[in-house]
């Protein structure tokens, strides 16, 4: 087996089966990631001595018997999730030396069940970005052609993927972060509902939006890490205090009678053709599979890209108000008082982007303000929210296109930010409503991939999970890796 | 959209100092976001409660009991300025 294409529970075979090693598989990515990082730049720190550490012990796990579906699984991490002892950076500067002093949830999780940790990924700054170029730590090339985007802002954890450089990674949905890059770099990314994941220890952009989710090869790779990832965390008062389904049992149910929905909303101007092709034969197969096919309305779907950036940037200047060179991360050199401390500490350690974003969230929260714009924002969330109540009531899954385009070329569209924010044009209604929502591989178009996006109800993860596993059961488009990442 | 005197109010407001060489394209680039968000204005809302949290969960209450121990010493190494157990500042009251 060609360990550079294999899933999750194809390497769980091989190492409960001492075909291999917990500790010769991480070797083996550690090896690749050495040799083959420095042209795609996915990683911001590369773990090998912790990596090892628990490969070790996932060998004797594996050993005596006491193992998971992930233990000796090596996995990448965005580097937005604290792991105690580890730097992590959120991709700034202003936390560039901040070595994390306790683990997040999530990740606990994780290593709980025996996974490996092989790093830290690369993303857009505090995760604002479409196109991973707003990183400190510089932009991240997509592994299916070195000029272009991986997408943003997970897209160190997607590139990683994509260029076999782990099994599976961690990543965060603000606005689409976890889907869009997915679909740009020919990968099964999936954002569970809102509050499914602890986000305690995930370094917070927005925090009613932000949610944890994963990169995988598969669906059923997907279903086995959020088994683990998923649960209530009494450390995180947005977790939902509900039981987690086996997600993996309800993957081979047949989609006969399930009930499909796309809404022409998505399938308007600005969506490449060649896109739309592939997303419209891309639900043609699902409708051979036995699904049925209707039209959905989502009326308040044209709002939600104002709305997201009016409540993504408020809630991102309230939470970024901790950096402010006293307790952590970047400090100024001499300052003369307490004000300059502040000011100088948090505009020479954030960029750009997140310096404009702090600027507008400020506006929208300030007096005179808040109710024509926050205010009016979260109102025209309940709407959008709304929508996706009454169309859950006549189908099962709602289906389109994850991005407008193909992964475009890096530097494309740096200088326009409207452009770069409707890359989120698709992704972000479901983000606003906090329904799961994924994006599979749904062919390439001039050989770069492009994604389908299916979303569904309320912590109806399971359902999205089963089309997407019997869609790549019939087709092979999650099979499709770029050339350099096989060998 | 915002003037250049607003600037510097939210250039306060959100403890920024703002770089006279980007003034300009600081101030552009915050009215170009303003000027897509302005849609929102499109939008019937009269009536319709603001939804902060998806599920509108409300906040956990917990028992009143210590569930925290003492991290102080770890906390304070990733601290730029730490002192006898303080966080240095600049001096604010002569």
């Amino acid at each position: 087996m060609n360990l550079n294409n294999a899933t999750i529970s194809e390497l769980h075979q091989l190492l409960i089966t001492k075909a291999i090693s917990a500790t010769e598989l991480t070797k083996h990515f550690l090896d690749r990631i050495a040799d083959r990082d420095s042209q795609i730049n996915s990683f911001i720190t590369v773990t090998p001595d912790i990596a090892l550490e628990q490969a070790k012990a996932a060998d004797l796990a594996l050993a005596s018997d006491t193992h998971t579906m992930l233990t000796g699984i090596p996995l990448a991490h965005k580097d937005i999730f604290c792991i105690d002892g580890i730097r992590t950076t959120a991709g700034s500067k202003i936390l560039a030396d901040f070595v994390a002093p306790y683990t997040s949830t999530c990740i606990d999780n994780l290593n709980n069940a025996g996974s490996i940790t092989l790093g830290k990924t690369n993303m857009d700054e505090f995760a604002m970005g479409s196109s991973n170029e707003s990183s400190f730590f510089g932009p991240v090339s997509n592994p299916w052609d070195h000029t272009k985007v991986p997408g943003g802002s997970s897209g160190g954890s997607a590139a990683s993927l994509a260029a076999s450089l782990c099994v599976a990674s961690t990543g965060t949905d603000t606005g689409g972060s976890i889907r869009q890059p997915a679909s740009m770099c020919g990968l099964t990314g999936l954002k569970p509902t809102y509050g499914r994941i602890s986000r305690w220890g995930m370094i917070a952009f927005a925090s009613s939006l932000d949610q944890a989710g994963s990169f995988t090869r598969t669906a059923e790779d997907a279903a086995i890490l959020l088994e683990c990832m998923a649960g209530h965390d009494s450390k995180d008062s947005t977790s939902l205090n509900l039981d987690v389904p086996r997600y993996t049992e309800a993957l081979s149910r047949p989609l006969a009678g399930l009930k499909i929905g796309i809404c022409s909303d998505y399938f308007k101007e600005g969506l490449d053709s060649a896109v739309e092709n592939l997303v419209l034969e891309g639900i043609r197969e699902l409708g051979r599979m036995g699904a049925k096919v209707s039209e959905i309305e989502l009326p308040h779907t044209k709002f939600s890209l104002s709305s997201y950036y009016v409540i993504a940037p408020a809630e991102c200047s309230a939470n970024l108000s901790r950096y402010d060179g006293v307790r952590y991360g970047y400090r100024c050199d001499n300052p003369v008082n307490l004000e300059d401390l502040y000011k100088r500490s948090r505009s020479e350690g954030f960029g750009a982007e997140v310096k404009k974003r702090i600027m507008v969230g400020t506006f929208a929260l300030s007096a005179g303000y808040y109710d024509a714009y926050y205010r009016k924002a979260q109102q025209i969330r309940r709407l959008i929210k709304n929508d996706f109540i009454s169309a859950f009531k006549q189908v099962d899954v709602i289906v389109g296109p994850t991005a407008p385009s193909t992964a475009f070329p890096l530097g494309e569209k740096t200088n326009d930010a409207v452009s770069m924010y409707l890359q989120d044009i698709y992704t972000i209604a479901a983000s606003l409503a906090g329904v799961p929502a994924m994006s599979i591989p749904v062919g390439l178009s001039k050989g770069m991939p492009a994604g389908l996006q299916l979303i569904g109800n309320y912590l109806e993860e399971a359902k999205l999970l089963q089309v997407a596993h019997q869609f790549q059961q019939q087709t092979d488009w999650h099979k499709q890796q770029p050339q350099s990442s096989i060998r | 959209m915002i003037s250049d005197e607003e600037l510097d109010l939210l250039g306060d407001l959100a403890q920024l100092s703002l770089d006279p060489d980007n003034r300009e394209s600081t101030l552009t680039a915050i009215n170009e976001v303003l000027e897509l968000v302005a849609t929102l204005n499109a939008a019937e809302c009269e009536n319709i409660k603001p939804l902060a949290h998806p599920l509108e969960a409300e906040q956990m209450l917990r028992p009143d009991a210590v569930s925290e121990t003492n991290q102080r010493a770890k906390f304070s190494q990733v601290a730029p300025l730490f002192e006898e157990g303080l966080y240095l500042v600049p001096k604010v009251i002569e």
